[in-house]
This record gives C-alpha cells, structure tokens and sequence, in this order.
C-alpha cells in the first residue's frame, strides 16, 4: 500500500491552538515539509514571533528561539552571523513583521542576510483581538477601525512582498496563498525555494503567504477563505517580485 | 605571556573581549563608546568573527539574543540612552536565561543630555530597566586595566549562570589611555550544556523562550531567577578595600572611586586615617562587607557622579544615616580630587 499523507518529521504531534479555519497550522506544515525535504532539520533554527504563532516552538521538532515583538529578523541575523552553517528562518504576522518590526525586516532584507522569511499576512493583529495592522484593507472594519479602515487617518497598507523585492540586495521575493490545493502547491514551491536559497547561499528570500483570520474576521472557515480569494488578493496580487535566478 | 601595551580604554576592552573568545559583536555607534565598534569592526573579521554594526540598539541587543542562543560568546557596547532601548533584550534574555556581556559606557542624562562621563545610570543597571523580576549582574571596574579583567571575565560568569552580564563604565574609563596587561587568548569550551540552538542533531528541538504559559510555570521561573541572584550574592560579589586603617570611610564606585583613592592618599598627609570602600559588583551589591566596614567609621562620604543612587544601598547597609553624608556630581562631569578633598575635611571638622 502506498502511504499518501503522513506527519513530516519536523513537525511534533502536539495540538495546535489555532483556531478553525485558520492557516497557520497550514503553513507550518509546508515550512516543516521543505525543511524535511531538504534535510536540514538537524541545522534548522527557527526565530518564533509575537502573535498568535509565538508557540512555534511546540509544533516544531527543530531548535527555535522566541523574539521579541517584530524583532526576529534582529535575532535570526545574531544567529546566522556566528552559525552560518545553521538553516536560520524567521516566521512572523503582519503585526509583528510589518508594524513594529518594519524596521529589522527592511534592515535585514537591506543587508541581504542569508535567512529565510516567511510572512503570514491575515490582514490584522489576531493574537490581540483584531485591531488594524499596517495590512488591513482599506474599508475593512476591525475593533480599531469600527468604521472601516479610512486611508486618510489611517494610512494604507503596506505591499511587503513588492516592498521587499525592491530592494538590492533581496534574492528572492513572493506571494502565494493556501486557498485551494493548486494554491498550496504553488505556495509549497516558494517556501521550498526560500529555504533552498539558503542552503545554496542564494541570499535573502521571503515568502509571504495570504493568511486567514476566521475567528476575528467574524467569518465562517469557508467565507474567510472567499475573502482572501475575493478581497485580499485584488489588494495583494500573487506573484514573485524579485528573482535574482530568473531565467537560470 | 599576557603583553603590556599602552591602550585606550575603549578599545583594551574589545581586545579584552576578543581574547575572552567572543564570536559575534553586534553594536550601534554612540559617544563616549564609538572606539570599541569601530576596533570591532575588523578585529572580529581578521579572526574569521562576526561583526554587524546594527540598524538600532534594539535590533544590536536582539542580534545579541539571537546569536547567544546558539552559544556563543557574544558581546554589545553602547551608552545610556543605547542601553535604554536595549532593556527590552535584556529583560527577554534575563527571562530566557541566555548569556551575553554588555558594556555601557555611561553619558550624563536623562534624554539625550550631554556625552561626559557619568554615573547616573546607576539605578537602570542594578534595578532592572526591562520589565520584569529579574537581575543584571553589574562590574563597575575603576581602571582601564580592570575593565579588562572583568570584561575578560565576565563571559564566564554569564555563562556560569546563564544570566547577561553588564560592565557599568563611563566616558573617562572608555577615553583614557593605561598600560595594561592583556591576557591570553582563550576559547569556550564546546560542549552542550544542554540549552543552546545548536541544530537538533538526534535529539528533539529545543526551545529559547521567556514565555511562560502554563500555569505557575512563570512563577516557578520568577523565583528560580531570584534563587540564582542568592547564589550569584554569595558567589560574585565583589569589592575592595583601600587603606584599611580608617576612621572616616568614602564609598564610591568606578571613576568616582578613582578619584576618592588619592583623596585617602592626600588625607593621611593631614594625619586623617581615610580609607575607601569601592563595590567592584554594584549588582549584586557588597550589603554585608559594607556593613561590616563601616563599623569602625565615624563618618562615612559617598561621592557619585549623580545626584545620589547608590547612596541608597549604602543606606541600606549601613543602617545609620546619622553617620552617613553625600557628594554628587551629576551633569556628566568627572569629579575633581579637590572636590572630595574639600567635603571631607568639612565633614571631618564638624
Ligand atoms: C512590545 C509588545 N507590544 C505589544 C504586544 C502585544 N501583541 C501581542 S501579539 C500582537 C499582534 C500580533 O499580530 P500579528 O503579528 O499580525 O500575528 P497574528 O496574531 O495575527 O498571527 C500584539 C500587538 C507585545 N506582546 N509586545
Ligand atoms: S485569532 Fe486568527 S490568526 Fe489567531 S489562531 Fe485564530 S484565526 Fe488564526
């Protein structure tokens, strides 16, 4: 009989605490399948962040630190300075990556660390009950935004993945989503080369990945992932935005 | 043989570091301190060592976290308003019990006050500053040569108890120039001490964390880090005696104490028997030592270049307040010989 579906090594069997219909649990998965599919969960290092996520550290059979709020790209270039050799990676929110941690994001993808970043964009701060982040939609109503996000007092949000891929010294820029099975194959793909970058010294590569909120979004599982299909992706078109081994 | 060369303070104190086996620096430029990032800056990669200059204080203490997770010997410098942004590291590290050394070469303040040399970050270094219930332990060394000592040292008491390490100097400590004896070149041992990100090699992962979710687990970790602070009390507590034959006692720290040395000197010329009581250890302070010593003075003077920090835990050992008078000198400025000399004799003729 041939096995179709079993639990990747670099995952433990411990249960999540994510609530249904989110896609956190998804997204470790595919992280653990392309450190497993590379071999390097001996290597790996794992930079947990602030947000609902911050206990990556139980679902992970891998060495993993827990950061400070938004500071993991801070910590993960600490690590891979002194241990090169380690897979370093840092897993984070949209609060965490693109509010107070905008700063060691940009620097770090600035200095063209080698680590990988995977970026979970739900769309607003989950851990603390859904108040706006720098990525929720304009119009899109949060207990911060009671009225809907208004682009005058508040801001726009910000496009991480193309922000990202501006800069110089990025090797690798995306966004997916994990909407469906031909999605999560895609998404699968760019996880696997953001870690495969590291390993071949490639150079910064950062994945973000359309994430669903359910639960703070007020939304049934299959509605939430609608909205990231319907309003999401208009604002957050998917794609690679930087490549340096394009056409290789 | 340790060699003897003539070295500014700042930069005695890398070199101290690199010899201590440091493997990573990561800091931000601030004055009085730019000396020791800029000699970092390519001593640590013509050894094959990691050096970043960070985009903040708060990503060069998190670069700190994140590296000394691994392990390794990992060092910042920085000043006074710099150590304010990284009490968020250092509260994550005190919490997640990871080793690190961290050199504050204390500017006046508060805000951004001026760059001379101060002592007025005193309470931030010995009471915390992060949030949280946990200790720093604090060297606060008076000489260019023991800045080297206890930076050298100092890895291994971080390491010893998995706690960081602060060396409390200031603007004169990190600008003069001293000979000093450098030592020998040393590594860490590699071992697994069963804590560090090192790669799961045929083991489970393991975890770095100052969460404490489950019920009473943080409780457990608050006094666990208060068991340790007993232990290190017992264990790391520092300090010097100067002239032992005294009836009148000056307690000072660091540059303060520098000074007071030739105050005592000058005083036994007036047929006054000064001594001095210096805490090489501000955190964990020398309660008991200093206790005991100021039995036998009539009056005791502690001169800060503050407007009185430490004058609490002197108060706190003493126990008699009557016998106690203070000296500040705040504003970032160093005090004068003559500025001790004078309050001593005025309290001596009174
Ligand atoms: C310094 C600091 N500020 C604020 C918080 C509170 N906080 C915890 S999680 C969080 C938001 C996380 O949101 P996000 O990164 O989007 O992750 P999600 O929970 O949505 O997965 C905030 C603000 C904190 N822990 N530390
Ligand atoms: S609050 Fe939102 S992001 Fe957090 S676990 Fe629940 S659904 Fe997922």
């Amino acid at each position: 009989m041939k096995v179709m579906f079993e639990k990747t090594e670099s995952l433990t069997s411990n249960k999540s605490i994510y609530c249904p219909g989110c896609n956190h649990g998804l997204i470790h998965r595919l992280v653990a399948e392309a450190i497993d599919n590379l071999g390097v969960r001996e290597k790996a290092y794992g930079v947990a962040p602030v947000g609902c996520s911050v206990l990556l550290y139980d679902y992970f059979n891998i060495d993993v630190v827990e950061a400070p709020h938004g500071r993991a790209p801070a910590l993960a270039t600490g690590a891979k300075r002194v241990r090169p050799d380690m897979v370093v990676f840092t897993y984070q929110g949209d609060g965490d990556l693109a509010s107070i941690g905008m700063s060691e994001i940009i620097h770090a993808a600035g200095r063209g660390e080698n680590i990988t970043v995977i970026f979970v964009n739900n769309a607003n701060y989950g851990m603390t009950g859904g108040q706006m982040a720098p990525t929720t939609l304009p119009g899109q109503k949060t207990t911060t935004t009671p009225m809907g996000r208004d682009t005058h007092s508040h801001g726009f949000p910000f496009r991480m993945a193309e922000l990202i891929g501006s800069l110089p010294a990025v090797a690798y820029s995306a966004r997916v989503k994990v909407t469906d099975p031909k999605n999560v194959m895609k998404a699968s793909k760019a996880i696997l080369k953001a870690f495969k970058n590291q390993v071949d010294n490639v150079g910064f590569s950062f994945v973000e990945v359309l994430s669903t909120c359910p639960t703070n979004w007020g939304m049934t599982p299959v509605d939430a992932l609608k909205f990231v299909d319907e309003q999401m992706e208009s604002y957050y078109p998917l794609g690679t935005f930087k490549d340096i081994q394009e056409g290789e | 043989m340790a060699e003897k060369v003539l070295m500014k303070g700042n930069e005695a104190i890398a070199e101290a570091a690199v010899r201590a086996g440091v493997k990573g620096y990561f800091g931000y430029p601030i004055t009085p301190q730019n000396e020791v990032t800029a000699y970092m800056s390519y001593r640590m990669p013509e050894l094959g060592r990691a050096f970043v200059q960070a985009e903040s204080e708060v990503a060069a203490i998190n670069m700190v976290y994140g590296a000394a997770a691994t392990g390794e010997r990992i060092m910042t410098t920085s000043s006074s308003p710099g150590i304010a942004l990284m009490q968020e590291g250092i509260s994550y590290m005190c919490g997640a019990e990871v080793p690190a050394v961290i050199v504050n070469m204390v500017r006046g303040g508060p805000g951004l006050g001026n760059i001379g040399p101060s002592q007025c970050d005193y309470n931030q270094s010995t009471r915390g500053g992060g949030n949280g219930d946990y200790h720093l332990i604090v060297y606060a060394p008076h000489t260019v040569q023991e800045a080297v000592d206890l930076t050298y040292e100092a890895f291994e008491v971080a390491e010893k108890y998995r706690n960081p390490v602060l060396i409390l100097g200031d603007g004169a400590i990190g600008q003069m120039a001293e000979t000093v004896k450098l030592p020998e070149f040393k590594e860490k041992p590699q071992k697994d001490e069963g804590w560090e990100l090192s790669g799961a090699k045929g083991r489970d992962g393991r975890s770095v964390k100052s969460l404490r979710l489950a019920e009473g687990e943080l409780k457990k970790l608050n006094w666990h880090l208060h068991e340790k602070f007993l232990e290190i009390s017992k264990n790391e507590t520092k300090y010097e005696i100067f002239n032992d034959d005294y009836d009148f006692l000056i307690v000072a720290f660091g540059t303060a104490a520098r000074v007071s040395k030739s105050v005592v000197k000058e005083l036994a010329k007036q047929n006054i028997k000064a001594g001095l009581f210096r805490p090489i250890t501000v955190s964990p302070f020398p309660y008991e030592a200093l206790k005991e010593a100021s039995k036998k003075a009539k009056k005791i003077l502690v001169a800060e270049m503050n407007t009185g920090q430490m004058l609490f835990d002197v108060r706190l050992a003493v126990q008699n307040d009557e016998k106690i008078e203070f000296l500040g000198k705040p504003g970032g400025e160093v005090f004068s010989p003559k500025d001790i000399y004078e309050k001593a004799i005025e309290i001596f003729k009174k």
